[in-house]
């Protein structure tokens, strides 16, 4: 039981995660230094609790705030490159605050930082900030913001012809899923107690992309399920465990193939309406 | 004059698109711009809305410079237009798209989408849609609002791309090539939306048209390109009389 709520939590951790690489996805960034966010946001609430005795709400949204300026910061210079210069800048920034923490004694360079208060309904919050989460991505869709983020991610040049200011569209989306990142690493640092810049690396960055491909990219529910569906099976298969990266890229390739808007597309929603009117 | 054009030059690398071109449009004029293929008019299109840098000259829109404006500003200055090939947001719906053209003219961000109490539809999303279902209907689209834009035959989405382009309440809308690859009929049936536009929204119509013949029967003024100069204008009469402007057409071998 202990264990499956602690499969739980991860899970809605990378729930968390998967849908903060989204968001600016939709505008059509691609963020490779989710994980970066997350640990700025991990380390920035362990310091909160641990150095200054702060309460778990506050800290962890400190966290969040601080990635969030960090998203700000180098959402500005994404705005003006695209595609694969994109993926290699958010990808070095990744690499870059991986390094920062790993010089940084004050919380405990290369061997991590302990002592952090346990917070032993990490699976409630977690999942609360999910649902907080799938209320905004869910009022987005049918907001101007929202119809403006994926007009970029369709034609940006076009997009910014007929009115979008793309620049605070982009940034905007940018900063945000960094802050949404930070939250995930805050909600993270105080389930596992402790943390070390080892735990963020690029690789992660990497799976919660797979957790947005794979679930689906045309609509929310997609990362949702990717992030459920891909941490829960390999827990349950012990046996893949190890296997799990080499089967990420398998998964991947044959979702190219035969289904590459994801699992859970806009037929699928679709279906499920239709079921759901059917049976009321 | 709603929009100057004053001896603008566009280079391309070193290719010379457009050069030293006066144009001015008059307020509540359909103004048509005709040229044979390749001769700058779409180049001029985008360098009036600002996907484009000019080289050299001035473009001046209601007494202001617009030379360095971005884009976006440029629209919410009243500037809106179509393209020659249609630009669609194509994972969107119909009525998203034209919503979409509203989007500098309202304001609700992040913020105030998601920090609601209430589960009604917020007043200015209300107001979005019911203008942007106002625009469709104008253009005899509303029954089409809900499918996916994509999905549309050539005509339709060249009537949504107009709709999305009014949506705006623009005071001059660009039109480039809206005929292009339209039939007879609908060819006919884009005529009278585009007068409608002129005579009932009161807004000045920028036309290209390299088909000639086309433009003739609704614009009042025509001014002619060929290889990056302007080589004529006047009324349709005076332009089609033309003899350098029968000699572009001629030259190029005919109407193509
Ligand atoms: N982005 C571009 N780069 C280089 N040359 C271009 C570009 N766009 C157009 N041209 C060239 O400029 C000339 C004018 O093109 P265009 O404005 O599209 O003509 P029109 O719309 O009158 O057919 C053509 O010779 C075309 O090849
Ligand atoms: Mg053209």
């Amino acid at each position: 039981m202990d264990y499956l709520f602690s499969v739980a939590a991860i899970a809605g951790i990378n729930i968390i995660m998967a849908l903060s690489f989204y968001l600016p996805f939709i505008t059509g960034q691609i963020s490779l230094g989710q994980a970066g966010f997350m640990a700025i946001g991990a380390y920035a609430s362990a310091v909160c609790s641990v150095k200054f005795g702060i309460p778990y709400v506050p800290a962890v949204l400190l966290g969040g705030v601080m990635a969030g300026v960090a998203g700000f910061v180098l959402g500005m210079p994404a705005l003006r490159i695209k595609g694969i210069y994109l993926l290699l800048l958010t990808m070095g920034f990744g690499e870059i605050v991986r390094v920062i923490f790993i010089n940084i004694d004050y919380v405990g360079g290369a061997a991590g930082l302990g002592g952090i208060p346990y917070q032993e309904y990490t699976t409630l919050y977690a999942y609360g900030t999910v649902v907080i989460l799938t209320v905004f991505f869910y009022r987005l869709r049918k907001s101007r913001m929202g119809r403006a983020f994926q007009a970029i991610g369709d034609d940006e040049d076009t997009a910014e012809i007929i009115g979008v200011n793309i620049a605070t569209a982009k940034l905007t989306a940018f900063s945000v899923g960094a802050f949404i990142a930070g939250i995930g690493g805050g909600i993270l640092a105080h389930f596992q107690e402790y943390i070390e810049p080892l735990m963020f690396g690029v690789m992660h960055g990497v799976e919660f992309i797979v957790f947005a491909i794979f679930g689906g990219i045309q609509i929310f529910w997609g990362p949702i399920f990717g992030a459920l569906a891909l941490t829960f099976i390999p827990e349950f298969l012990r046996e893949i465990q190890e296997w799990r990266m080499e089967l990420y890229g398998l998964l991947l390739i044959v979702m190219m193939i035969v289904r590459p808007q994801g699992v859970i597309g806009l037929d699928v929603i679709k279906w499920i309406k239709k079921k759901l009117l059917r049976i009321r | 004059m709603i929009l100057e054009i004053r001896n603008v030059t566009k280079y391309y690398d070193g290719f010379c698109a457009l050069h030293n071109i006066p144009i001015t449009v008059e307020e509540g004029k359909i103004h048509a711009i005709i040229g044979p293929n390749g001769a700058g008019k779409t180049t001029l299109f985008n360098l009036i809305s600002g996907m484009l840098d000019i080289t050299t000259g001035d473009i001046f829109f209601k007494g202001k410079k617009i030379n360095k404006q971005k884009p976006n500003y440029r629209a919410k200055d009243g500037i809106g237009r179509t393209f020659q090939i249609i630009r669609l947001f194509n994972s969107m719906t119909v009525l998203e798209n034209v919503m979409l053209g509203r989007h500098c003219k309202t304001s609700a961000g992040l913020l105030k989408t998601f920090f609601r109490l209430s589960l009604k539809e917020p007043n200015e999303e209300k107001e979005i849609r019911e203008r942007a279902l106002e625009c469709l209907d104008f253009v005899g689209m509303v029954d089409k609002a809900e499918q996916m834009a994509s999905s549309l035959p050539h005509a339709e989405q060249r009537r949504v791309e107009i709709a999305r382009a009014l949506n705006l309440e623009p005071e001059l809308v660009l039109l480039d090539e809206p005929a292009a690859g339209m039939n007879p009929k609908e060819t006919n049936d884009l005529d009278s939306l585009i007068l409608r536009i002129n005579n009932d929204l009161d807004k000045t119509i920028l036309l290209i048209e390299h088909n000639m013949t086309l433009v003739m029967g609704i614009s009042e003024i025509v001014s002619v390109l060929n290889f990056g100069e302007k080589i004529a204008e006047g009324s349709p009469s005076e332009v089609q009389a033309n003899p350098a402007v029968i000699e572009a057409y001629l030259g190029k071998g005919g109407d193509d």
